[in-house]
């Protein structure tokens, strides 16, 4: 699902954010993105979804080599990804039923059929009785499930998460990696960047760890 | 409830894109959906919108307006350009037998329609009934006003050219005093109404850019303020068209807000200037009515704001939107 290969990011700055980071990704696995601030997390993930371009190297999606698509197409690329972020990227002015029903919209869906899935996902990630709330009126915990669900409604096959829990306590963090977990089980590829290194091995997933934006571990070599 | 038993993630091969027949009838309802959504934003903040539309209503009002009141004012003058009539005033000596021939003599000539003899006395009485000044008249010893024959020359001739040139001919006769062609102070108010015709174009040109750039600044602003919904919609696959959208209809209730704005200015204004301007036309024994907005104008009007609604918005919008891109 997701392979790179020696993969760079440098930056107008001459920063290199990643360095010959090569791996591959099967479509149902889940594998997690650890390393301090600064690895190049963010950058890695940025690549996958074609929000920076690789300097030199390949990133391909799905067998499909993402420096050759051109600018007009990304939107239509991104479609098939669901984005979290750690600081949620909702629409503070529309209710939580909006926010989710955000990526159906944008690709043209009938509404009945808007309608049912914004309430199936809602209901996957328990809010389906908010959805008439507007998102500031949620807890940081209920705001990220929202994310989850905009970011699963339109049944992308590949979940990028960034941070998902970064602002959330052990508990709650607990709860959205079972959330993810269970989209992995019915097929998902989930990529999850994430430093909080002691849920990640309770987890046993798959971990990737960069240092220095290079892939200094990869446990499925181990 | 029955939504519960979606199996959401089950089947990530299938995922189903919608049928060409639902994109279509799904794209225009979207389409009417976010025309109206735009509206209901745009009424959120009604101060904003007025002051906006003001001043596009303001600005094409103006140019309307001078429009509609050279239209009319050419209306007026238009009756007159036919009537290229020459007049021969006759020297105070001349007796009526006396120019009773002259007058005789001139309609043998071959460039020469009809000659009206209006004697000293008759042109007394019509100057008095159409001027305010019986009371001086009055006190006259004698009657001031020439003998005059006035001239209708052939159609044919009925060029300036040619009429001069029975003007300067006419002058010939001894028993002339003075000729005079009617036809030389409207052709210097068509000449005047040209210049000022040019110069309302002018202004309205101007006055368009700038609507276009109140409009442009003004989407400007809001897609600033919406940069980050923007960023969203990027991310999660909204192409340009989509985000564009929005804005795009902004830009068209600008404009047409505008337009009504400008369309009740222009109203009001030749509501308030139409009972003087009738007024006047008594004065001159006319039954001159100010003409109105027509539908046509109506139309042009609404239809140039919401053109200049759109085209500032598209600026606005092609240039900006590029710029915001997730980081």
């Amino acid at each position: 699902m997701i392979q790179f290969i020696q993969a760079c990011k440098r930056y107008e700055s001459g920063h290199d954010a990643l360095l010959n980071v090569s791996f591959e990704l099967q479509q149902g696995e889940m594998a997690f993105l650890t390393g301090h601030s600064g690895a190049g997390k963010s950058t890695l993930l940025k690549l996958i979804a074609l929000i920076e371009r690789t300097s030199r190297g390949q990133v391909l999606i799905n067998g499909e080599n993402t420096t050759k698509i051109k600018a007009r197409r990304i939107p239509m690329f991104r479609r098939n990804i669901g984005i979290i972020f750690q600081d949620h990227q909702l629409l503070f002015d529309r209710t939580v039923y909006d926010n989710v029903a955000l990526p159906l919209i944008i690709s043209g869906q009938a509404p009945r059929e808007i309608a049912r899935r914004t309430r199936a996902a809602l209901d996957k990630v328990g809010l389906l009785n908010k959805e008439k709330s507007f998102p500031i009126t949620l807890s940081g915990g209920e705001q990220q499930r929202v994310g989850i669900a905009r970011a699963v409604v339109n049944k992308p096959p590949l979940l990028l998460a960034d941070e998902p829990t970064g602002n959330l306590d052990p508990d709650l963090s607990w709860e959205i990696m079972q959330i993810f977990e269970q989209f992995r089980q019915v097929g998902v590829t989930v990529m999850v960047a994430s430093h909080d290194l002691d849920m990640i091995k309770r987890l046993n997933q798959r971990i990737l760890v960069l240092k220095d934006g290079q892939l200094v571990g990869d446990s499925a070599n181990a | 409830m029955n939504d519960r038993n979606e199996p959401l993630f089950e089947d990530i091969e299938g995922r189903d894109r919608p049928g060409l027949s639902t994109s279509i009838k799904t794209y225009f309802m979207r389409h009417a959906q976010v025309f109206f959504y735009s509206l209901g934003l745009l009424w959120r903040a009604p101060f904003n919108l007025f002051m906006t539309a003001a001043v596009i209503g303001i600005a094409l009002a103006l140019p309307t307006g001078m429009h509609i009141l050279l239209n009319n004012a050419q209306q007026v003058s238009g009756g007159w350009e036919g009537a290229a009539k020459v007049s021969l005033f006759l020297k105070q000596n001349i007796s009526a037998d006396q120019a009773q021939s002259l007058a005789n003599k001139l309609r043998k000539l071959p460039k020469v329609a009809e000659v009206e003899y209006i004697s000293k006395q008759k042109g007394l009485e019509e100057f008095r009934q159409r001027s305010g000044y019986q009371a001086a008249i009055q006190a006259l010893d004698e009657n001031p006003i020439p003998a005059t024959l006035v001239i209708t020359p052939k159609l044919q001739h009925n060029d300036a050219k040619q009429v001069e040139q029975l003007a300067s001919q006419l002058k010939t006769y001894k028993q002339v005093e003075l000729v005079q062609l009617d036809s030389e102070w409207v052709q210097r108010l068509y000449a005047i109404m040209d210049i000022v015709r040019r110069g309302v174009t002018v202004l309205g040109l101007m006055l368009s850019i700038g609507v276009l750039l109140v409009v442009g600044n003004t989407i400007r602003l809001a897609i600033q303020n919406r940069r980050d919904e923007i960023v969203i919609v990027k991310l999660i696959g909204g192409t340009n068209g989509f985000i564009r959208r929005p804005f795009l209809y902004t830009g068209f209730w600008y404009g047409f807000i505008g337009g009504l704005i400008a369309l009740i200015l222009v109203f009001i204004s030749l509501l308030l200037i139409s009972g003087p301007i009738e007024n006047l036309a008594g004065l001159y024994q006319s039954e001159f009515a100010l003409h109105k907005m027509d539908f046509d104008t109506i139309l042009t009007i609404l239809v140039l704001s919401i053109g200049l609604g759109l085209g500032g918005s598209w600026i606005a919008v092609s240039r900006h939107l590029r710029e915001i891109e997730p980081r």
